[in-house]
């Protein structure tokens, strides 16, 4: 018999309704799990395993008596930016590193109505920003692939539990890519809906016009069993987008005949690893066999995108970050000679490098003189990249390409170099400033590393992407590939 | 030497919502600190505003009754700045698209003309939370109450020519926002609060001179006096040679001057940018209907119109109007009184009487209904004029209706002549010096003789017939 | 264009960061070529091209009117390292 661990999310499901094992069993075996491997892989900032089983025990008790809900007793863990009621949410930050928010994030609420069980929360790099988690102040996180590689970020700590067995699913937010990248980096499934499909209330905001929290699966048809209970309208988010939920798991069936995908050349070609290529070419030649038809389309401002994004995203995120000075939450610097000391040791302490890095960047691309030449001009770039992918649009159902350039890359390997860093979220960003739905399945390895592919559909077309990525992991079996002990 | 003074005012408005523009906290005044100001008024993280649509509509009704064009679309931005009672580091307000453009408000010139001042824009944004320094030592304490209650900042252009326009200015917006019921209008509670910016230049066709802006005016009398300060002191300094500095200055109305704010003005960059957690505003031609539709007729057309049909001096039509709650007990009185009577007695006994005791119209003891059936029974000569502003007193003491306190003090008026014929001759056996003055040729005297008349009377006596009788007696007997 | 020690401090004033040691070199370094990076913006041809601040093309959702007095002073309070009868607690505001 399968062990509980190496099942999907919808796996579980199933054992829990035929019998097969309790809630409690399956939260008290992961629980475990987690504990032996964190001196290893740091997955997780904080475990939450006495709410957990308590939660198990609920969740018996509904399965006994025929009142379970969607994702009743599903074991699964948050990334730390989404603020959960009487739990640490520290957003990978010392500033943070003693907030209880006394409220849950919108997309927290909807999956524990849904009846999911959270075992902890996960690590991430400082606010999410990041692409290694190596700027998180609880330390790195390991790639379970290969220890001392990073696991990609800044949702490294979702993509690692996953990747590891230690959860069914995670919750991540993707800003440039920090869902995708990771994901592809593991091994596993990562979603990033449309812009304002999922709420943004209690996530805590790094670049708000760019920011959308997705999942951390298995497998597309966990990703859509668990985007249906996270999605819709909130009416505390003004951004969020009134538009009908559809039944993602019910779309996962729609076939590849006819489905016309477009492979963005300015991904293909140089910068690509020439491996991790050969592995998007042969998923690109899969959805043909599959009946689907391969058009070449252009994207001609995409190699914009990561300047673009390293100003809109520092702008906002500079301004985001203000409320961060040590009066109503978060660290205060001990006695402070006047406010301005106040403020400017709370946030120095309280910030890492990156952060500190980015705010500076923000507030210099936003002030006087050179607001229109960098904050405007990115604004108005960001338009001729979102215009770029709308044409391709006219003529595809989908997008793909490879997801990062190189498989996952050694810790401390390019924290030197902000820009090397910045370059991994290049074939990534360009779907967080068009707000589109995007997700990076399995492909094949590089050198023994997973690789993957990136899926871009037009905006609230997530039914359509994971039907296909579905279909493509019908007749592929890359995601169910465990890394090496972890199985 | 005398300088062209140039002065732009912007003033500060509450909006009279029950809850905050982003947040669902009360607005209340008074409560205790912290206790009116939840999550996203305190901006913890990851808290997301949602714009309060009654705070939209205000604004449009402030518009429309200035005359000014409602942006189909306005956009917030953020002005980024640190400050203790700015909770997120930010003020989510509106820079480039404002949701109100142009307008004007007229005002009475120096010069006793009226003329229109106009209105360059009128924003909507977040007001701040409150610093306290009373109780600490060395810190302060930060209460948040206020923080996110709905304002508009009305800028004016820099048209208005001394303090005392200023002045006018302010309260003519004071009385529209109070007329339109946008706003409680409250200065000492700080929903109403003004800042100056004074200029001077040696004529009106010199180029603008270096201006400063006086904060914190939150009284018609401080916001004069300030600006006549400010003026005095650019003067001296212009006349001694010196230049002026752009700076921010605080007006202190205990030591009546202004002083500079230069802590404020350290490195100023707001870094203006769209509010990427607020999407565009979009009103359309039904929501500007809809308001229009709901708002009370505008100060000017009722005051004209007051003119026009009840006949009204423009003067007292003006003084009625400026306050909605006046205008509305005035015509509920005239509806069934003599238009002017009304008037009279609305401006004078009433008003006293609201302004002796404090009350406002809504509370008043006596309401326009029970106003009108006092001046029903003046009408009809069931009292005299004299004996109605009795009835009036016992009526606000709460005495009960007119007619029951006409009865209890046995006010009906004397009409009977052959009654005021034994009165007058009582009077004029009791005052042969006056009688004689007054055979004399020192008409005057007959007022004396009518009061004494009057009073021998109780009130009761008709006045005019008063009159009639004794000059009979005197001249023809 | 480059960015020097002044323009460091001023930028960190505006955004109230102190960099302490090492710390100030390294964001001198850094921040220049980030902005070196980000300054190959300047090559697109932007001329009638409309900002773009938000992905989606919608417009702003209004609320209705309606308080909610449910505010737990305590527990919000509870965040605060410095609160003393209701008030959050700063060094001495001067203005
Ligand atoms: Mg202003
Ligand atoms: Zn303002």
């Amino acid at each position: 018999m399968t062990a509980m661990h190496e099942l999907t999310l919808t796996g579980m499901r199933d054992g829990l309704h035929d019998g097969r094992f309790t809630a409690r069993e399956l939260t008290a075996h992961l629980l475990a799990r987690i504990e032996a491997a964190q001196p290893r892989l740091n997955a997780f900032i904080t475990i939450t395993a006495d709410a957990a089983l308590a939660a198990a025990d609920a969740a018996d008790a509904r399965i006994k008596n025929g009142s379970a809900r969607a994702l009743e007793g599903l074991p699964i863990a948050h990334k730390d930016i989404f603020c959960t009621d009487g739990v640490r949410t520290s957003c990978g930050s010392r500033m943070l590193e003693q907030f209880v928010p006394p409220y849950d994030a919108t997309a927290v609420a909807l999956l524990a109505d849904a009846g999911a069980i959270v075992l902890g929360k996960t690590n991430m790099d400082e606010f999410a920003m990041g692409s290694s988690n190596e700027t998180s102040f609880f330390g790195d996180v390991h790639n379970p692939w290969r220890e001392g590689l990073s696991p990609g970020g800044s949702s490294g700590g979702s993509a690692a539990a996953v990747s590891a067995r230690l959860v069914g699913a995670a919750t991540g937010t993707d800003t440039g890519g920090s869902i995708r990248q990771p994901a592809a980096l593991c091994g596993i499934t990562g979603l990033k809906p449309t812009y304002g499909r999922v709420s943004r209330f209690g996530m805590i905001a790094f670049a708000s016009s760019l920011d959308q929290a997705g999942t951390l699966t298995r497998t597309a048809e966990d990703a859509a069993l668990l985007l249906g209970a996270m999605s819709g309208l909130d009416p505390r988010d003004s951004t969020s987008v009134d538009a009908p939920v559809d039944d993602y798991v019910a779309a996962l069936d729609a076939p590849l005949e006819g489905l016309r995908i477009g492979v963005v050349q300015e991904f293909m070609g140089e910068g690509l690893d020439a491996d991790y290529a050969v592995a998007v070419r042969a998923a690109t030649a899969e959805f043909e066999a599959r009946g689907a038809t391969l058009v070449n389309v252009s994207l001609g401002n995409i190699g914009l995108s990561v300047p673009t994004y390293y100003v809109v995203a520092p702008a906002e995120c500079s301004s985001n970050l203000s409320r961060f000075d040590g009066i109503r939450f978060g660290h205060r610097a001990d006695n402070p000679a006047d406010l301005e000391d106040l403020y400017r040791r709370s946030r120095g302490e309280g910030f890492g490098a990156e952060v500190k890095r980015r705010i500076m960047t923000g507030t210099y691309v936003l002030s006087a003189g050179y607001y229109d030449a960098y904050y405007l001009q990115a604004q108005k770039v960001r338009r001729l990249i979102s215009a770029d992918f709308a044409r391709a649009f006219e003529d595809v159902d989908l997008v793909v390409g490879p997801t990062t350039p190189t498989p996952a890359f050694g810790l401390g390997e390019k924290t030197d170099d902000p820009i090397t860093m910045y370059l991994n979220d290049i074939y990534t960003i360009g779907a967080n400033l068009a707000g589109l739905p995007a997700m990076s399945v399995p492909c094949g390895f590089v050198n023994g590393l997973p690789a993957g592919l990136q899926l871009v559909a037009p905006a609230f077309g997530e039914g359509r992407m994971l039907a296909a990525a579905h279909q493509y992991q019908q007749t592929t079996d890359w995601h169910q590939k465990a890394p090496g002990g972890w199985s | 030497m005398s300088w062209d003074v140039v002065i732009g005012l912007e003033i500060h408005c509450q909006l009279a919502t029950r809850s905050k523009i982003f947040s669902s906290a009360p607005t209340a005044y008074g409560a205790e600190p912290n206790t009116q100001a939840n999550l996203i008024d305190l901006g913890f993280p990851g808290v997301l505003p949602v714009l309060n649509g009654e705070a939209v509509r205000l604004a449009v009704t402030f518009g429309l009754a200035i005359g000014a064009d409602i942006a189909p679309r306005s956009v917030f931005a953020r002005k980024n700045y640190f400050y203790p009672d700015l909770p997120k580091g930010y003020q989510i307000s509106q820079y480039e698209l404002p949701i109100v453009n142009g307008g004007t408000v007229e005002i009475t010139a120096d010069d006793g003309t009226l003329r229109r001042i106009n209105v360059t824009r009128a924003h909507l944004e977040e007001d701040a939370g409150k610093s306290l320094h009373e109780n600490f030592t060395d810190q302060s304490g930060i209460d948040l109450n206020r923080a996110g209650t709905p304002l508009i900042e009305i800028v004016s252009e820099p048209e208005i020519k001394s303090a005392r326009e200023a002045a006018d200015y302010m309260r003519r917006v004071h009385e529209l926002v109070r007329y339109l019921g946008i706003s409680d209008g409250n200065m000492q509670e700080g929903s109403f609060r003004c800042d100056a910016n004074v200029s001077l230049r040696a004529s009106a066709d010199a180029p603008l001179g270096t201006r400063t802006e006086i904060k914190n005016l939150n009284s018609f009398r401080f916001i004069e006096r300030a600006i006549e300060h400010e003026i005095e002191r650019q003067a001296d300094i212009l006349e001694a040679g010196g230049s002026i500095v752009q700076e921010t200055r605080l007006y202190d109305a205990d030591a009546d001057e202004t002083r500079s704010m230069r802590s404020k003005e350290a490195a100023n960059d707001y870094r203006y940018f769209p509010d990427p957690d607020l999407l565009p505003v979009v009103i359309d031609d039904a929501f500007v209907d809809g308001v229009r539709g709901a708002m009370p007729e505008l100060p000017d057309a009722r005051k004209q119109r007051f003119v026009a049909d009840y006949g009204l001096r423009a003067e007292d039509a003006d003084v009625l109007v400026g306050q909605r709650p006046m205008a509305d007990y005035f015509e509920a009185v005239a509806g069934s009184a003599e238009p002017k009577l009304a008037a009279n007695w609305v401006l004078g006994e009433f008003t006293a009487a609201l302004n002796r005791d404090g009350t406002a119209v809504a509370d008043a003891p006596v309401d326009a209904a029970a106003l009108a059936s006092l001046l029903a029974r003046i009408a009809d000569k069931t009292i005299s004029g004299t004996a109605a502003k009795q009835v009036f007193e016992a009526m606000w003491a709460g005495e009960g209706d007119a007619d029951s306190v006409i009865d209890a003090k046995g006010l009906r008026q004397i009409t009977d002549s052959g009654a005021i014929e034994a009165i007058v001759d009582e009077v004029i056996a009791a005052s042969p010096e006056q009688v004689q003055q007054f055979r004399d040729g020192k008409e005057k005297v007959i007022g004396y003789l009518v009061g004494q008349v009057m009073k021998a009377s109780r009130g009761k006596a008709d006045p005019a017939e008063v009159n009639r009788v004794l000059r009979d007696k005197l001249t023809g007997g | 264009m480059s960015i020097g020690s002044d323009d460091i401090e001023k930028l960190a004033v505006l955004a109230r960061l102190s960099f302490e040691g090492d710390e100030l070199g390294d964001i001198t370094d850094k921040l220049a070529a980030i902005v070196a990076f980000v300054d190959q913006l300047g090559e697109a041809d932007t001329a009638s091209v409309t900002p773009m601040a938000h992905p989606l093309d919608q417009v702003q959702r209004l609320r209705a009117d309606a308080p909610d007095a449910d505010i737990d002073r305590a527990r919000l309070q509870a965040c605060s390292d410095a609160t003393e009868d209701g008030l959050y607690l700063v060094p001495r505001v001067i203005e």
